[in-house]
């Protein structure tokens, strides 16, 4: 960064939002942020030139020519000058055109990805990410391999939301029905922050998640671990991990609030009046069932909607969920 | 002067004021002689108190938002859903029931046929039912907040609006209808400017002003419809289930975003061109000096209104449009920007080897050169691919907005409506609470929104109920300067309200405007004009000298040449 930014830095130190950013950026963590920046320092510098030059004449006029005893009329002087107005007019086109075609060549270098990128899928949804990994792993946070060109498909199962990592200067609208494309290198290890920035209702502001960028041969031990978690974690902290990325949480929470389906609040073990007129207690073989097979007994007062999950979930995963459900009390 | 020894004041035909005499105000009494009024200035006036509500409402909703958001957490005062109806509410009432209508509709009205020597506008009937459409909308809009408040952003991005269960279709067929109200205007300010300019009055001989809302009656006539139409088919989707903006039904969702900004982007322009049009009259009469540069500013407020055709895309360089389009919007973007920047230089020019008089319109431009030009700078932050990227749908943004709305629409609108306060109700306001109130809406705005440019640019993404601790300190800051802002506001209506009644009576001309309303009568009678005035120059302003007996401007008489200072 320039002289010019590292005086402000020095200037505004107690207000700096992030100790290892600028008193404008955050850190640069990406090898597209620099470049950014650049471009964001050159018409900082535009515009406070402008700035104080506008202000400075204002406030000299304004001095000079304040209206005073002796001083009641202006001094003769032009009504205008068509040398003086194209001069102001042609130097900002100048200026402006040259800001035009430096944005335009940033953001088409960091529109291309690289070929060979390593791939990961983004879902967004009514509140939260979710990073599938090619090994199929499903993660609430995305974990990236140090200088590893990264190319994410993104796509949102409801509204629009906004994908937005600042650290990484990247941005972009996800949209329904539609695989939007983004990619990036990140060059600095760190967890980082992700945000919404497309406002789509209560959770809009909760939309948050970290992107973790580890160091060489970190991602892949992450990512071995992370994808064994049916192996290291107890069956329900694992039930709980599939829960929430697997899509049960959208419907059935565990609050005892009221959802597309019914609450896992009290479930287990308890009696569930169905549709029809029966009633079943929930049991192991139970919940089996409405995962595999959810058409087979609806609970009273909801909507046959649920997918099935045959052969999306495998048996060590449903038990998991199983034993997920036994502690929700 | 004490107030005491003017108040009451009678009809004082030396000075040409007019209260306790025959005039507009005194002209018909009574509830009815204002509802089925057809006076120019009487629905000028209608439309100051409804959209002076307006702004009292939506500034009511931005304290709240900004008192939300001095902690990062849940907060007991109001929920994430209430948060969210209270930022949707605050730009919703502030953009169609304030800004758009606000310089056009209320100061526009009054002064318009008074600068062209009328006796009104073209269509008086058109203009009482612009009036009650905007009522119409309002109630609408209100209705709609007591039926379960719409969460969706002004913006109304669907799918998100054609999915949530506030009542959108209410608010969308008040905004509706409020296009109507914004059309009637436009139509009819097109046809009274072409129709009913005096004699010596061409094209080029009109006040800027007249032209800054010319050129915002062309986009109220071309882009409004565009909006009603885009309202329409969101209410199709929402009460039928026609497929047009919903993928889920078929639709494709950034269609509307093309739709809405086809017309919101140049509704910023309907914004900002009349309040350029306010400065281009102040600056000249404040300077006691011709305006500099007439032609180029004339033509920059059209150049202007023609390109904000041509920028919409600019909203949506995110939103995943090719990159082709992206560049020529881009470029168009930073075209936009010219004309804006001559008018601030030649605004500057008419200042030099002037007669600076820093009353309180005065303030309000020094003021606005200074926030409107960090709003436009920072604009180029925005049309810049690379940065905007970034930027898009910060608090930048936000900042940004403010800038140029606030900064520039209605710093402007308090300039103009303490310039032409005098002339609408015949009484002057105290100088020293006007200027004040003017610093005290200056800091306070620049605490509230500078904080939010450096939020912005580190991340924070609008629209937010909850965020991170670090941005705590800033929060704390903006709300700080909110409520500056409230005091300021809270003090220009005390002095303005209090001048009604204790003010001295104002002079025909008491700042030196050489512009038509100024040789009427303060306030003027229900004709406007006793004889028709002869235009001349508009910006001729040192054919007025100052009159210490009157306290206001008389023409110069011949030979009395200003003294070169």
């Amino acid at each position: 960064m320039s002289l010019g930014h590292d005086i402000l830095d020095r200037l505004f130190s107690w207000a700096a939002i992030q100790t290892d950013g600028t008193f404008w950026m955050p850190v640069q963590a990406s090898a597209g942020a620099e470049p950014v920046d650049r471009v964001f320092s050159f018409i900082f510098w535009v515009s406070v030139f402008f700035f104080v030059l506008i202000v400075a004449l204002m406030v000299a006029f304004v001095v000079r020519y304040r209206r005073r005893p002796g001083r009641e009329d202006a001094e003769d002087s032009a009504h205008h000058s068509t040398a003086l107005e194209l001069t102001w007019t042609l130097i900002p086109i100048a200026i402006v055109v040259f800001i035009f075609a430096w944005g335009f060549k940033v953001y088409l270098d960091l529109n291309t990805p690289p070929a060979n990128s390593y791939e990961i899928l983004v879902t967004g949804q009514k509140w939260k990410w979710l990073f599938t990994y090619p090994n199929g792993h499903v993660d609430e946070n995305l974990h990236v391999p140090l200088d590893t060109p990264v190319r994410l498909v993104m796509t949102s199962e409801d509204v629009i939301h906004g994908f937005y990592i600042p650290a990484f200067r990247l941005k972009r609208d996800v949209v329904p029905g539609r695989y939007v494309k983004v990619w990036f290198r990140a060059i600095k290890p760190g967890e980082y922050q992700i945000y919404c920035t497309q406002y789509c209702g209560t959770g809009h502001s909760d939309m948050w998640a970290k992107v973790v960028v580890h160091e060489p041969g970190g991602f892949e031990r992450w990512l071995d671990e992370a994808s064994n978690f049916l192996k290291t974690m107890s069956p329900a902290e694992a039930g709980e991990k599939l829960y929430r990325t697997r899509g049960c949480a959208q419907c059935h929470s565990v609050d005892g609030t009221g959802g597309t389906g019914p609450t896992f609040r009290a479930l287990f073990g308890h009696p569930v009046p169905l549709e029809g007129g029966k009633t079943v207690t929930a049991d192991e073989d139970y919940i089996r069932e409405s995962i595999l097979d959810p058409q087979a007994k609806i609970v009273l007062g909801f909507q046959p909607v649920m997918p099935t999950f045959q052969g999306r979930l495998k048996d060590q995963e449903i038990t998991a969920i199983i034993e997920y459900v036994k502690t929700v009390k | 002067m004490s107030s005491d020894a003017v108040n009451g004041a009678g009809a004082n035909p030396v000075m040409g004021n007019t209260l306790g005499g025959d005039n507009y105000l005194t002209h018909g009494r009574g509830l009815k002689s204002w509802l089925f009024t057809l006076d120019h200035k009487r629905i000028g006036v209608m439309y100051l108190v409804s959209i002076l509500s307006s702004f009292l409402l939506g500034g009511v909703f931005a304290l709240l938002v900004r008192t939300k958001l001095l902690t990062p957490g849940n907060s007991a005062m109001m929920s994430a859903d209430q948060y969210n109806q209270m930022f949707t509410l605050h730009g919703a009432v502030m953009i169609f029931l304030f800004v758009i209508p606000g310089i056009p509709a209320a100061l526009g009205n009054f002064v318009l046929p008074l600068m062209l020597g009328a006796k009104d506008v073209a269509f008086p009937r058109l203009n009482l039912a612009s009036y009650y459409m905007w009522v119409t909308g309002a109630v609408m809009a209100l209705v709609s907040m007591t039926t379960g408040a719409v969460d969706t952003g002004w913006t109304f991005y669907t799918p998100y609006s054609t999915t949530t269960n506030t009542s959108v279709i209410m608010m969308v067929a008040g905004v509706f209808v409020l296009g109507f109200s914004s059309i009637f205007t436009g139509l009819n300010f097109v046809v009274t400017i072409h129709k009913l300019r005096p004699a010596g009055m061409s094209w080029f001989k009109m006040p800027l002003f007249l032209w800054g809302l010319y050129g915002t009656a062309i986009i109220q006539i071309m882009a409004t419809p565009v909006l009603g139409i885009t309202l329409l088919l969101l209410i199709a989707e929402r009460a039928l289930g026609v497929g047009i903006f919903d993928p889920a039904l078929g639709g494709d969702p950034v269609l509307f975003q093309h739709f809405f900004w086809f017309y919101s982007h140049p509704a910023v322009y309907i914004m900002i061109l009349p309040a350029m049009g306010v400065i281009s009259e102040l600056v000249s009469v404040f300077s006691r000096k011709h305006i500099f540069g007439y032609t180029f500013i004339a033509l920059s407020s059209i150049a202007i209104a023609v390109i904000s055709f041509l920028v919409w895309g600019h909203h949506m360089f995110v939103a995943g449009q090719s990159n082709l389009a992206s560049m020529i919007f881009s470029a168009l973007t930073f075209m936009v920007a010219i004309p804006s920047a001559v008018k601030v230089f030649n605004w500057i020019a008419t200042m030099y080897k002037g007669s600076i008089w820093l009353a309180t319109p005065m303030v309000y431009v020094l003021s606005f050169l200074f926030l409107f030009g960090i709003g436009g700078l920072t604009g180029l932050f925005l049309g810049a691919l690379a940065t905007d990227v970034h930027l898009h749908d910060t608090y930048f943004v936000v900042a940004h907005f403010h800038y140029v709305m606030f900064g520039g629409t209605v710093i402007a609108f308090l300039g103009g409506l303490h310039y032409w306060w005098p002339k609408m109700f015949g009484r002057m306001y105290s100088d020293r609470w006007g200027r004040i109130a003017a610093l005290l809406i200056f800091v306070g705005f620049n605490t509230t929104f500078f904080t939010q440019f450096v939020m912005g640019s580190h991340g924070a993404p609008r629209r937010s109920y909850h965020y991170l601790p670090e941005f705590q300190r800033y929060h704390q800051l903006s709300t700080l300067g909110s409520y500056i802002l409230g005091i300021g506001f809270v003090i220009v209506a005390a002095n303005l309200i209090h001048s009604l009644f204790r003010g001295r009576p104002a002079p025909a001309n008491p700042w030196g405007g050489a512009t038509l309303e100024w040789r009427t009568t303060s306030p003027p009678p229900h004709d406007n004009f006793a004889t028709t005035p002869v235009a001349g120059d508009p910006y001729d302003v040192e054919a007025w000298r100052y009159d210490r007996t009157i306290g206001g401007f008389v023409p110069r008489a011949a030979g009395d040449a200003p003294a070169a200072g």
